[in-house]
């Protein structure tokens, strides 16, 4: 079913999973920068985080190799990756295992709701998975019937909490220990009323929340971290050991994938896995790396499911510049660098992409147009550049999908008066000379009117000189 | 050496003593400076606000009014950043290849003031004297697009009387970034509200940096603060001397400074 990608690619279609926000990003930030607690929590973690990755990538003396190397993969797998696909689709049904092609989220939902259905259960463990919270699986379980636990520590408090994530690694970034203990003693069936809110007192409560479903749960359902073409081997790394049991303990076990995670060979898992936990976690090495391929006969889940997702990625692709947001690998070291995202935290991106990263692919996804303010949500200060482990260049994609933007009429009006008058240098040392921005704003340039209120809310403007550097040289 | 400066739209309208300091270090040097009156603008804002098809033709303005000189040096690195990083793109994409190669010639002929005066013109004391205590901001497009480093610092470190203290966090985003500030002025002010507490933690009196933009933005907060620390371009400190210094500076601050 390769017709992925023929004809016209579509964007993630609205009113399923959650790339789209309820209001522009500006207005979802205000309410996030109220939020005293939250600022806190999040510029307390993303500096812990940043910290310890700076530590560990500096002992690794060929770190630009390894970053170039992954580029270099990265673009040689988007330059064929229909190719690549159809390689991985061969060799995951050679392994006993079965491929399934989903167009869009209402696609991939139908179809992993379907096979928890056959397996005649009504309940599924998940491993953390960016690609199911975009397509809103949870949700669509629970609209079937079927009850979605979440094992990961993060994922169940957010689960719990009847929240959103907020990071792509720490989805509870935005929460505090003591927050969490008051959401698990609210919310988990049978815990210590006398818990704590020491780490490893939340991680014990949850692991004994946890057990009884590892053991009885017969389908689990996990994203993918990495896909081989040439083997069929999937691959999930994580910390806590929860995706282990999970890829190991059921009977079906069901992977959703972004199509942009395939790597070509066995060999090029090897650049990857070195750089991942440094960038992400700030870990040498991540604890748990599972691999799987197809099914083994009398050991691990009998059935194995493969559920590639497109929802979007093949508009992402059709675009030669955009496409570079397709070669991320979900560390979130981008999103631990931002100056917006340690200010405003998740939720303010409306998507569960959040940060630099989710500034670019969310737009892509959606259509820029569903997600107008996402790419003007960055300075450009470039620090997400300077970042990411695979070298995408970030800035630019922003300033790309800029361009893409639909603009206010008043903006673009001004912006092709202002370029049409700095065209014409007489015109526009007349306009330099009858400007005098400041005198609209009244005493100490406090009051312009908007959209320009927002500079003199909290900024003065400075005193208009008493002439242009251009008078001055005339003067001379 | 015959520099052509490109002075910047923002310099020229609302900061043209960064301009003049940046003529009167050139020309103390021993430079000839020349002004090319048909610049305008580099096109960044353009660029960056999502109008790449405006940009165009400042672009091509741009190009034209440079392309006979060998050196051109401007004050700011973000113009800079703009000229190097952007022009060529900028014009592939409007399928002109001819004009993208013409932009990369000239975007390879200029230089940030620093980068001018330590890596072309080989030195790092220009003789300078700025008594006064000393806080550096780089700027994002500084410090990430052209990778001034330490260019600045050594410069600073050569000027005679000047104290000069470390930002903390120096590296984080002032909150500026343009029309940035305009459409997310919240995000900008709090990331402006961090600067401006790392700045007063130093005690300076001044806080310099090689971008007016940057500099407008954190000066503009600091103002509104009545703080009492100014915030003056690189140019302006390198370009004071005993026998000329930097006008303005000795002057008493703002009453009611939160220090
Ligand atoms: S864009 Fe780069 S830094 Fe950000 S999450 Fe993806 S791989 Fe990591």
């Amino acid at each position: 079913m390769t017709e992925t990608f023929l004809g016209m690619p579509a964007t993630a279609p609205p009113g399923v999973g959650h790339l789209r926000g309820d209001e522009p990003f500006p207005v979802a930030a205000r309410r996030a920068l109220a939020d005293a607690q939250l600022r806190r929590n999040v510029g307390h973690a993303t500096s812990t985080i940043r910290a310890r990755s700076a530590a560990v990538i500096g002992e690794v003396p060929d770190w630009p190799q390894l970053r170039a190397a992954a580029r270099a993969i990265k673009t040689d797998t988007m330059a064929r990756l229909p190719e690549l696909l159809e390689q991985l689709e061969t060799a995951v049904g050679r392994a006993g295992g079965t491929v399934h092609w989903a167009a869009d989220a209402v696609e991939a939902n139908r179809i992993v709701t379907d096979l928890v259905r056959a397996a005649g259960v009504d309940r599924v463990m998940k491993v953390k998975s960016m690609a199911t919270q975009e397509i809103g699986l949870n949700e669509a379980l629970a609209d079937a019937g079927i009850e979605p636990v979440e094992t990961d520590l993060a994922e169940l408090i957010v689960q719990l909490g009847d929240d959103r994530p907020s990071h792509i690694l720490v989805p509870a970034i935005h929460r505090n220990r003591a927050e969490i203990r008051e959401i698990f003693l609210r919310e988990m069936p049978g815990v210590d009323p006398a818990l704590t809110d020491e780490p490893a007192a939340l991680a014990a409560a949850a692991r004994r929340h946890l057990r009884e479903t590892f053991l009885s749960t017969r389908v689990a359902v996990s994203g993918a971290n990495f896909a081989v073409a040439e083997t069929g081997t999937l691959a999930v790394v994580e910390s806590e050991g929860n995706g282990r049991m999970c890829l190991t303990l059921p009977e079906t076990l069901i992977t959703v994938m972004g199509i942009e995670k395939v790597v070509p060979t066995w060999r090029d898992l090897e650049v990857f896995l070195q750089l991942l936990p440094r960038a992400s976690t700030g870990e040498r090495m991540n604890p748990y790396t599972s691999m799987w391929t197809g099914v083994t006969p009398g050991d691990g889940p009998q059935a194995f499911h493969l559920v590639l997702l497109d929802n979007g990625r093949s508009a992402v692709l059709a675009d030669p510049v955009g496409r570079e947001a397709l070669h991320c690998i979900r560390c979130s070291a981008c999103l631990n660098v931002c100056p917006v995202y340690e200010r405003t935290g998740g939720h303010a991106y409306g998507s569960v992409y959040p940060g630099p990263i989710g500034a670019v692919l969310s737009p892509q996804l959606t259509g820029v147009a569903d997600n107008a303010s996402l790419p003007y949500a960055s300075s450009l200060c470039g620090a997400c550049y300077d970042a990411c482990p695979v070298l995408i260049d970030i800035p630019s994609i922003l300033v790309h999908l800029r361009a893409q933007a639909p603009h206010p009429r008043g903006e673009a009006a001004a912006m092709a008066a202002a370029a049409y008058a700095m065209d014409h240098p007489a015109l526009y040392a007349a306009a330099q000379r009858g400007a005098r921005l400041s005198r609209l704003a009244g005493p100490r340039g406090r009051g312009l009117p908007p959209p320009l209120s927002g500079w003199t809310a909290s900024r003065d403007l400075p005193e208009p000189p008493p002439q242009t550097f251009r008078q001055w040289w005339a003067d001379r | 050496m015959r520099v052509a400066l490109f002075v910047t739209c923002l310099a020229d309208t609302l900061f043209p003593q960064a301009a003049v300091a940046t003529v009167r270090l050139l020309e103390r040097l021993g430079h000839e400076v020349v002004f090319p009156e048909g610049q305008t603008c580099c096109g960044q804002m353009h660029v960056n606000t999502g109008y790449p098809d405006d940009a165009l033709r400042l672009v091509r303005r741009h190009v034209r009014v440079f392309a006979p000189y060998d050196v051109v040096v401007a004050p700011s690195g973000s113009c800079v950043g703009s000229v190097r990083h952007q022009h060529a793109t900028v014009a592939r994409r409007a399928g002109d290849e001819r004009l993208a190669a013409r932009a990369g010639e000239v975007a390879a002929r200029t230089y940030e003031l620093s980068e001018f005066l330590v890596d072309v013109a080989g030195v790092t004391d220009v003789g300078a004297y700025y008594p006064h205590r000393v806080t550096y901001h780089p700027t994002c497009h500084s410090l990430r697009m052209l990778r001034v480093a330490d260019r600045p610092l050594r410069l600073l470190r050569a000027v005679r009387g000047l104290e000069l203290v470390e930002l903390p966090q120096a590296e984080q985003c002032c909150g500026f970034g343009g029309t940035f500030a305009v459409k997310n002025p919240d995000t900008s002010t709090a990331m402006l509200a961090d600067k401006m507490r790392h700045v007063l933690a130093t005690r300076a009196d001044v806080c310099t940096a090689g971008d007016v933009s940057c500099l407008m933005h954190i000066g503009g907060g600091l103002s509104r603060l009545r703080a009492g620390v100014r915030t003056v371009h690189l140019a302006e400190i390198l370009a004071s001397t005993e026998a000329n210094p930097a006008g303005g500076v000795a002057a008493t601050p703002a009453t009611g400074g939160a220090r």
